[in-house]
C-alpha cells in the first residue's frame, strides 16, 4: 500500500486544468491498495475541492492560504511537510510555469527522486520508470530513481486525458505551514492586443520558424500566406526578434490554434512549447531540412527540404 | 557587487545519429556542442545590469562541464564577463540537474554573489530545473521564467515579470539575493566582438574538481538515472518525395483538397 500525492495548481482562485492531467498520470501507476491524495493551496480551497473529486482521488487536502497569490516557498513547505508525514512513493504535479518555480526546489529539500516534463510513467516490478524527451525531442529517455523512497515528477501538459468522473474523497484540512515568503504579487500584464490577427479562429495557418533566418525573408511568406488564403503564424524566435507580431506566435506562451484544420510548419523544429499550440491539428504538413526534426513525428505529411525553394514553387499554384 | 551566471554547453544532434553501445545515450560522434540559447539571454541581462551601473558589478560565469565546455564559457566571457569558473570531475559524466545544482551551490557559497541567473531551460534536455534546484539547496528566493527584470546593484528587491502560459505575465517583487531563471526574449543578446573573443582567451578561469569544493561523487548523487535512451516511434508522417517542383505541386494539391477548392 503506497501513498500518492498530487499537487494541484490554481491561478487567482481558478483551478489549473492540467492538475487533472497530473491526476490521470498518477493513476497510471496507482494499484489496488494505494491511496491518492490531492493537495490544493488557495484562499478558498474548499471551493475547489469539488472540481478535484474525480475518479481515483481518495482524499483532498485543503490548505487555506492568506491569498491566491503564487508563493513558491509556501508550496514547497506544504509539499515537504506532507512528504515527511506521509512518505508518498510518488508526488506528481503538472509541468506548469508555477511548477518550474517550486518543483525542483521541493525535490532537493526532500532529497527525493526527481524528473521534469514527464510524458509517461509506469512501474517495472517495484521500480518507478518515468519517460521524458531529450535532445530537442529527438529521443526518449526512460529514467529510474534508485534508492529513492519518494520521487517527485512534473507531468507534461496536453498528454494525459484529464481525469474525469467523480469520487467521494475524504476532506482533510491542513494548516498552512509557517514559512518566509520572498515574492510579492504586484500585478498582471496581459498580452498585447492582437491587432486583428486571429490565430485561434483561423482554420488554415502557414507558420514559419527560425528557418526563415532573416527579417528580410519574412515578407515573401506574408505574401504566400495571403495568396493561399492562410493566416501567417510563427514560432517564438520569429516573434521575439520582432519580425512578426507576437499575436502570430503559436504555442504555450502564444496562441492556441484552436480552430485550425490545416497547419503548414516551415522551418520549425517542433519544440514541446510550439507543439502545445498545434499538435492537436488533424492535418499538419512539415517542411524542414532536418529529417530528424521532431515536427515530423506529429505531422501527417512531411517534406524534407528547403522552405524557400518549396515556397517559391508553391507560389505558382495559387 | 557580483552577478553569477550559470551556463551550459548543450549537445545538438546531427541529422543522423546512433546510440551508444550501452543504450543510455547517443554516441558522442553525433553531437555538436553549443552554448545553450537561453544562457545568451541570461549573460546579456547580467551585462546590461553591469553597464547600467557604470561597471559597478562583476559578472562571473560558471559552468559544470568537461574541457569541451570551455568553449561555452569563453563565448560568455567574450561578450564581456570578467572571469569564469569551470567545475569538472569524471564522476559527473551522467550528472542530472540535481547533481549540477549541488555543484553550483558550492560555487555560489565560494563566490558569494548578489544575484544568480540561469537559463529558463536547456535546449537539449529542457529540464527547466537546475536553477530552481540550486535555489532550493541555497534556501534563496527564486523565480522561474523571468521575462523582464528591474534591478540595480545594491537593491534589496528586484521587480520581475514571470511569463506564464498564454503570454500572461505576473509582475512581482523578489527579495535579493535571488536565483532567477531567464526567459528568451528578455533582451537582445549581443554577439561577441572580435576583440572580445581575443580577450576572452586571456580571461581568468578557475578550474575546479569536486574535492576543491568539498564534494565527492557520493554527496552529489543524482536524483534520477537513465535506464534506456531510444528513438521515439515516428508518427505516420507520409514523406512527400520527388523534385522540389513535384513536392510543391503535391503540397498545393493537399491544400486544395482540404480547403475544398
Ligand atoms: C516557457 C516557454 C514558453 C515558450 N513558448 C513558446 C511558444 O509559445 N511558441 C514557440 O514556438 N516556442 C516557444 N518557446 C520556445 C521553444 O522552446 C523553442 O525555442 C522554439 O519553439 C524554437 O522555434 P523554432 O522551431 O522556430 O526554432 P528551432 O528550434 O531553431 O528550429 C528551426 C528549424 O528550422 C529548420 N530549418 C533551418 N533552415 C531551414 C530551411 N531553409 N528550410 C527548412 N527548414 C529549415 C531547422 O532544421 C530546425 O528544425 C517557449 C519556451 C519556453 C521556455
Ligand atoms: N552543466 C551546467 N553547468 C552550469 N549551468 C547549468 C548546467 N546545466 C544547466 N545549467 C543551468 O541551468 C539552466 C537550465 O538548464 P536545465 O535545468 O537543464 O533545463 C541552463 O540554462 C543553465 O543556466
Amino acid at each position: 500500500m503506497a501513498e500518492i500525492l498530487v499537487v494541484a495548481g490554481q491561478r487567482d482562485g481558478v483551478l489549473h486544468p492540467a492538475t487533472l492531467e497530473a491526476v490521470a498520470a498518477a493513476r497510471t501507476v496507482k494499484t489496488g491498495g494505494d491511496s491518492l491524495a490531492v493537495v490544493i493551496i488557495s484562499a478558498d480551497p474548499d471551493g475547489l475541492a469539488g472540481a478535484l473529486s474525480v475518479e481515483g482521488v481518495d482524499e483532498v487536502i485543503t490548505v487555506k492560504a492568506g491569498s491566491n497569490d503564487f508563493q513558491p516557498e509556501l508550496v514547497e513547505a506544504v509539499v515537504v511537510a506532507l512528504a515527511q508525514a506521509r512518505e508518498p512513493s510518488l508526488i506528481a504535479t503538472a509541468h506548469s510555469v508555477d511548477a518550474w518555480s517550486f518543483a525542483p526546489s521541493a525535490a532537493v529539500m526532500l532529497g527525493s527522486g526527481f524528473a521534469s516534463d514527464v510524458l509517461a510513467l509506469k512501474s517495472e516490478g517495484s521500480d518507478l520508470i518515468a519517460t521524458r524527451a531529450g535532445y530537442a525531442e529527438k529521443v526518449l529517455v526512460d529514467l529510474e530513481f534508485p534508492g529513492r523512497e519518494t520521487t517527485l515528477l512534473t507531468i507534461r501538459t496536453n498528454v494525459f486525458e484529464p481525469a474525469g468522473g467523480s469520487s467521494m474523497p475524504k476532506l482533510t484540512a491542513m494548516d498552512a505551514p509557517a514559512c518566509e515568503t520572498s515574492l510579492n504579487h504586484l500585478g498582471w500584464k496581459e498580452p498585447a492586443d492582437a491587432g486583428g490577427i486571429d490565430i485561434p479562429g483561423s482554420d488554415f495557418i502557414l507558420s514559419i520558424g527560425r528557418g526563415v533566418s532573416d527579417e528580410g525573408n519574412v515578407e515573401q511568406f506574408l505574401e504566400l500566406a495571403d495568396e493561399m488564403g492562410a493566416t501567417l503564424g510563427c514560432s517564438r524566435p520569429v516573434a521575439d526578434n520582432g519580425w512578426l507580431a507576437k499575436a502570430r506566435q503559436v504555442g504555450q506562451s502564444g496562441q492556441l490554434a484552436a480552430n485550425c484544420r490545416l497547419y503548414i510548419a516551415m522551418g520549425i523544429s517542433g519544440s514541446v512549447q510550439h507543439q502545445w499550440g498545434m499538435k492537436h491539428i488533424e492535418n499538419i504538413v512539415a517542411v524542414n531540412t532536418d529529417p530528424e526534426a521532431s515536427i515530423f513525428s506529429i505531422a501527417r505529411y512531411g517534406i524534407v527540404g528547403d522552405m524557400f525553394e518549396i515556397a517559391e514553387e508553391l507560389e505558382n499554384h495559387f | 557587487m557580483k552577478i553569477l551566471v550559470a551556463v551550459k554547453q548543450v549537445s545538438v544532434l546531427d541529422d543522423e545519429f546512433e546510440m551508444r553501445d550501452d543504450g543510455r545515450d547517443v554516441d558522442e560522434d553525433f553531437f555538436e556542442k553549443d552554448l545553450n540559447e537561453f544562457d545568451h539571454f541570461a549573460v546579456e541581462e547580467a551585462l546590461l545590469i553591469k553597464e547600467a551601473s557604470g561597471g559597478e558589478a562583476e559578472v562571473v560565469i560558471v559552468t559544470v562541464g568537461d574541457d569541451d565546455a570551455d568553449d561555452a564559457l569563453r563565448t560568455a566571457l567574450a561578450k564581456g564577463a570578467e572571469r569564469g569558473v569551470r567545475v569538472w570531475d569524471d564522476s559527473l559524466v551522467d550528472a542530472d540537474s540535481v547533481t549540477i545544482a549541488k555543484v553550483l551551490a558550492k560555487v555560489v557559497e565560494r563566490e558569494d554573489p548578489d544575484m544568480v541567473f540561469t537559463g529558463a531551460q536547456s535546449v537539449d534536455f529542457g529540464h527547466a530545473a537546475t536553477g530552481m534546484a540550486l535555489a532550493g539547496l541555497l534556501g534563496w528566493p527564486h523565480a522561474a521564467v523571468v521575462s523582464k527584470l528591474d534591478f540595480k546593484p545594491g537593491d534589496e528587491n528586484a521587480t520581475i515579470h514571470r511569463e506564464l502560459e498564454g503570454g500572461l505575465e505576473e509582475i512581482m517583487s523578489v527579495t535579493c539575493p535571488a536565483v532567477l531563471s531567464i526567459q528568451l526574449g528578455i533582451n537582445q543578446p549581443r554577439y561577441a566582438s572580435l576583440r572580445g573573443i581575443r580577450q576572452a582567451r586571456q580571461k581568468p578561469v578557475d578550474e575546479l574538481d569536486l574535492s576543491d569544493l568539498g564534494l565527492s561523487a557520493e554527496t552529489v548523487k543524482a536524483a534520477s538515472r537513465v535506464r534506456r535512451m531510444y528513438a521515439p516511434e515516428r508518427g505516420q508522417a507520409e514523406i512527400i518525395e520527388g523534385s522540389v517542383a513535384e513536392q510543391a505541386a503535391r503540397l498545393a494539391e493537399i491544400v486544395k483538397e482540404l480547403r475544398g477548392a
